[in-house]
């Protein structure tokens, strides 16, 4: 087996193809990575079954790479065959890390989720209340779909996960660099992030223009103004995640002239994203007149929503109180 | 768990300057008071990490408070008008989390406050007595 290449599979869970996608956006470093290892399970491009990867011996399989969160009881059956076959497993991608977008939903729950998709939406056309169910009798046989949980986890609260590659998606370089470590052995202590362990905006190229101290008057959502292609964001108002958010994105977003939001979660120092980016916020309100401060905060229309975008299943409280929620 | 027979487990955060010494000055003089507030002592209320709060109430806090030193008197200045902001978008992000704002305090209690230290122990923990538990899972998200 000392010539064979090794095993990789790649696989996804409550996402929305965008870290497929940065996959195949290797472009033709695809190739190398094609010539270094044997792809053995990729849904979303090749044809492999889940039976051919039950069928392969525990452990056999390099590293999986799997994005997404966990949502269905058939994601959490996927990805802990794939645990148990799989040397290594890379979170691939803010949900597969932290929760991510989908992770918004542990505001609600499973019956509210449902209706409003099922029922309240202005363009449900469902006169006869059709919800998917686990358990159908159709022509007398029965059909069953996975179950929807109430809550959605990030990969590593259901699973044991040796890495994460963050961001949505994860850029090319950062792939790059974790799919050349494993190949070579080169790999930091398990559990790490691939991805520098400092703050955005310690390489911002706005950074210059932050004031010695930042002091906002006024919040404002990026509609509200014409966003300045050159000076800080926070120094202009607008809610910018980069202080309490990981560096190692290019700042794509920043660059394309919209403010960080956060998907590329925490440094290592922090446990709480959204907690951290409300304490550095506060603290640069610039009043210290309990109306006009009241006035602000009023302003701030979703601070849950904006703070823990991509990482409320992994933040301290994880979810909304189930029962408080109606 | 029935209201009459719950004791609120309640998480202070108080600073050391004023707070701290306005309990302690409560405790000297032998005043007696609800014992359900534990006490944390920290530099400042500026100094109190969201995260502190948010960590409290997921490991078991069916409150908390914090105190610090009245505006003004702050021995860092304006530490205590941090703390108030962020006391005031804290309340407002933990309603969206449905913890309700009457379980998260903000006090200023000076060092010579033993009495006024006295009524926010009694006063808290009877308001948190009337809302029951908190009743947060402690491993948070982890699936089971």
């Amino acid at each position: 087996m000392s010539n064979a290449k090794p095993k990789v599979a790649f696989y996804w869970c409550a996402s929305c193809g965008g870290c497929e996608e940065s996959i195949v956006d290797l472009a033709e470093d695809i190739l190398k990575v094609v010539a270094a290892v044997d792809i053995v399970f990729w849904p979303v491009a090749l044809d492999f079954k889940k039976k051919d990867v039950e069928a392969m011996p525990d452990g056999s399989i390099a590293v999986s790479f799997i994005n997404g969160a966990i949502r269905l009881s058939e994601q959490e059956e996927m990805v802990k065959m794939l645990r148990r076959k799989s040397g290594l497993v890379v979170a691939h991608g803010s949900c597969a890390h932290m929760g991510g977008i989908p992770g918004l939903g542990n505001f609600w729950n499973k019956e509210t989720i449902f209706r409003r998709a099922y029922h309240t939406t202005p363009s449900t056309d469902n006169p006869d209340k059709v919800v998917p169910l686990e358990k159908t009798v159709y022509d007398g046989k029965e059909l069953t779909l996975p179950s929807f949980f109430d809550t959605v986890y990030s990969l590593d609260q259901v699973i044991d996960v040796d890495y994460y590659l963050p961001g949505c998606a994860p850029p090319r370089d950062l792939i790059l660099n974790a799919v050349t470590a494993i190949l070579e052995g080169k790999l930091p202590p398990k559990g790490s992030v691939l991805s520098p362990n400092k703050s955005e905006c310690d390489t911002c190229d706005r950074n210059k223009t932050k004031p010695e101290k930042l002091s906002i008057k006024e919040i404002k959502r990026t509609w509200e103004i014409i966003l300045d292609p050159e000076k800080c964001f926070l120094a202009q108002g607008v809610i910018c995640m980069g202080p309490a958010t990981r560096d190692g994105c290019g700042h794509r977003c920043i660059n394309g002239n919209m403010p960080c939001r956060g998907c590329f979660g925490p440094t290592d120092q922090v446990y709480d994203q959204g907690a951290k980016f409300l304490s550095a916020l506060a603290s640069i309100l610039d009043t210290n007149d309990e109306k006009e401060m009241d006035r602000i905060v009023q302003s701030i229309v979703d601070p849950a929503g904006t703070f823990y975008r991509f990482s409320l299943p992994k933040s301290l409280l994880g979810r909304k109180r189930m029962e408080t929620i109606k | 768990m029935s209201n009459a027979t719950f004791e609120p487990r309640l998480v202070g955060f108080l600073c050391n300057w004023c707070s701290y010494t306005g309990a302690d000055l409560a405790g000297t003089a032998r005043m007696t008071y609800a014992p359900n507030v534990r006490i944390i002592r920290v530099m400042c209320s500026g100094r109190v990490d969201p995260q502190f709060v948010l960590k409290a109430f997921k490991e078991g806090a069916d409150g908390v408070l914090i105190s610090g030193c009245h505006l003004g008197d702050c021995h860092y200045k304006e530490g205590n008008y941090k703390a108030l902001r962020r006391y005031k978008l804290l309340s407002k992000m933990l309603e969206q989390f449905g913890i309700e704002k009457e379980r998260f305090r903000l006090e200023w209690v000076s060092a010579a406050e033993g009495i006024k230290f006295q009524q926010v122990c009694n006063e808290f923990t009877e308001q948190v007595r009337k809302m029951g538990p908190l009743n947060l899972s402690p491993n948070g998200g982890q699936h089971e």
